[in-house]
């Protein structure tokens, strides 16, 4: 069972970025199941957002969950959040920030210790998409670390899922995976 | 008019509104009139896109209120369509006057309800006391554990209710948000293998039948409102069990997928049981087999149809257990947890020695974690071990504070 728990901010695209992981993976003959606590269900207030992957049917509904990657897609919520709750010794977390690793640590001591990547997906979909829609940048840098698929049928896969999308929005989208996946340290 | 058909993948994740959205769209139906209430809504958006996007016939009617909406859903019926909606909690509260002239008229209607609390306090999560608030309103009503289900149990609702032998509303319930807004793999049917399933409405004594008039929704007072009530009550017992077989036998036939009444797990050499239903019965089902790794002859029991209620097939399943849990998902006021009070007039008659506990839990939407029902087996085995019950009869799950116990 792989288990993953997004930070986010209703809005920026966490519960999208969830079902979309899903639905590539379940493409693999995986069994997936993807949801969200939505909170007071404003735009903008703190949420949080899952996956479980499983080679077996996933039966667990438990909210809870110890996961084994945490995304982090807004900066201010390593702060705002505990984004280490239920951690295990061998979480993985990805937290999109402007700072160096060491500065972030510094500035959030509960990461000391951890297994912590960074990557500035806000920036990143500014400069790709046009809207701090941090969601696809993070999934990018997701695939460099976990190395769960190759990267380019990975964005194959992304350009199925967007395809409503108007094409101009599908060809950033597949910048800011690239981005993401090549700029994650 | 012409519509499209989709192409569906084998596998597709879709939540549990979006499956019961493409199941409205796969049977084809005439009218959905509805009110959005969360966590509901995408069920009828859902319909709604498809008719913009002319992949329906249907119509969609937009109405101020839950009340008017079920309201257009009996007109629709009595004039000879075929009908589904969408609500939950408040929603449905409202519905709740409609819904006894649905059943009472003899009206099919499709009813998806998506369980959630009931204010006050305002809490739009899932817990089933919307589902008990209509337990006795004569829909029949169905459940599903997950997505797969809320799909599959949608066609099999047009399949039973339309029946002419049947002719009743039927409710598919799932749980909020755990179900409703979960992504989850799913097997749809193709799009004509699932109108083929449901077949083409036969509407009986409707309204648009200009050669043969009817009334519907007469007056009867005592001299035939007894009648009615209970020789529709007789038929929901006596006749309606074996068309929900009949439903359940031809999905299984085309899908692979068995329903049945109860769903058992692990029943065979069971001495300690849960019954529950809706999401919780997968995650006990989960927790049962790890249990049994620790020794505990652990099995579960999920109800799939709650009405009408299979006293037979539960007393059948339970009496020869050393203990059972019942999970109600909602405050019982003032009574027994009404799973509970089913279950346990399910045994009465019987020789069954079997020690019979209630549990509330997950009201608003709380967490019902795989520890929990860790705990709870492990309490149940210690009842079994002590051919006693070691606890009051009536507990919570997850509540937190001093703890409370009754009966």
């Amino acid at each position: 069972m792989l288990e993953i728990r997004w930070h986010s901010r209703a809005g920026q695209g966490a519960v999208t970025g969830a079902k979309g992981l899903a639905d590539v993976i379940s493409t693999t003959g995986k069994h997936v199941q993807a949801f969200a606590f939505y909170g007071s269900a404003k735009r903008g207030a703190a949420m949080t957002a899952y996956n479980r992957v499983d080679d077996k049917p996933v039966l667990n509904h438990e909210k809870y969950m110890e996961p084994d990657y945490v995304f982090v897609i807004d900066p201010a919520l390593v702060y705002t959040s505990d984004v280490t709750v239920n951690g295990k010794d061998n979480t993985k977390y990805i937290i999109t920030t402007h700072l160096p690793k060491d500065e972030l640590i510094k500035a959030q001591p509960k990461l000391e210790g951890k297994e912590v990547y960074t990557v500035d997906c806000i920036t990143i979909a500014n400069e790709t998409i046009g809207r701090p829609i941090p969601n696809t940048p993070m999934l990018g840098a997701f695939m460099k670390i976990s190395e769960m698929y190759d990267i380019e049928f990975f964005k194959e896969s992304m350009k199925r899922i967007l395809k409503k999308l108007p094409q101009k929005i599908v060809d950033a989208n597949m910048i800011a995976i690239q981005r993401a996946y090549d700029e994650v340290k | 008019m012409a519509f499209d058909k989709l192409e569906l993948n084998e596998i597709e994740v879709w939540d549990g509104n979006h499956a019961a959205a493409q199941a409205l769209r796969q049977a084809q139906v005439d009218v959905v009139s509805a009110y959005p209430i969360t966590p509901s809504t995408a069920v009828v958006e859902g319909y709604a896109k498809f008719k913009a996007d002319n992949l329906v016939e249907g119509e969609v009617v937009m109405v101020e209120s839950e009340h008017a909406a079920m309201s257009g859903c009996i007109g629709a019926a009595a004039a000879g369509g075929r009908v589904a909606t969408a609500t939950a909690s408040q929603g449905l509260a409202l519905m709740a006057e409609t819904l006894y002239q649905a059943s009472g008229m003899r009206l099919p209607i499709v009813l998806n309800l998506v369980n959630r609390a009931l204010a006050a306090p305002l809490n739009v999560n899932c817990d089933h006391s919307d589902m008990y608030m209509v337990r006795d309103s004569g829909w029949i009503q169905f459940d599903a554990f997950n997505a797969q289900e809320a799909y599959d149990l949608n066609l099999i609702a047009f399949k039973v209710g339309e029946d002419h032998d049947v002719r009743l509303p039927v409710v598919v319930n799932q749980d909020g948000f755990l179900t409703s807004h979960t992504a989850q793999g799913l097997h749809p049917l193709s799009d004509d293998d699932a109108y083929n399933f449901v077949g083409e409405y036969k509407p009986m004594n409707d309204m648009l039948d200009f050669e043969h008039p009817v009334s519907h929704g007469i007056q009867t007072e005592e001299d035939w409102h007894f009648e009615h009530k209970a020789r529709q009550h007789a038929d929901t017992m006596n006749i309606v069990p074996a068309k929900i077989d009949e439903a359940f036998a031809e999905f299984e036939r085309i899908s692979g997928r068995k329903y049945n009444h109860i769903e058992k797990y692990d029943m065979d050499d069971a001495e300690v049981c849960v019954v529950c239903m809706g999401t919780s019965v997968e995650t006990a089902r989960e927790v049962a087999k790890e249990m049994r790794e620790k020794g505990i002859k652990a099995g579960v029991i999920g109800i799939r149809v709650f009405r009408p209620f299979p006293f037979a097939d539960i007393s059948e399943a339970l009496k020869d257990l050393k203990a059972v849990a019942v999970l109600d998902r909602s405050a019982p006021g003032g009574a027994a947890g009404a799973l509970f009070n089913e279950i346990a007039g399910s045994l009465i008659n019987t020789d069954t020695k079997v020690l019979l506990s209630g549990y509330i839990y997950g009201l608003g939407g709380r967490d019902l974690t795989k520890k929990h029902l860790v705990d709870l087996y492990t309490e149940l085995q210690a009842n079994a071990d002590a051919g006693k019950l070691l606890t009051q009869q009536q507990q919570f799950i997850g509540v937190r504070g001093p703890k409370l116990a009754f009966l």
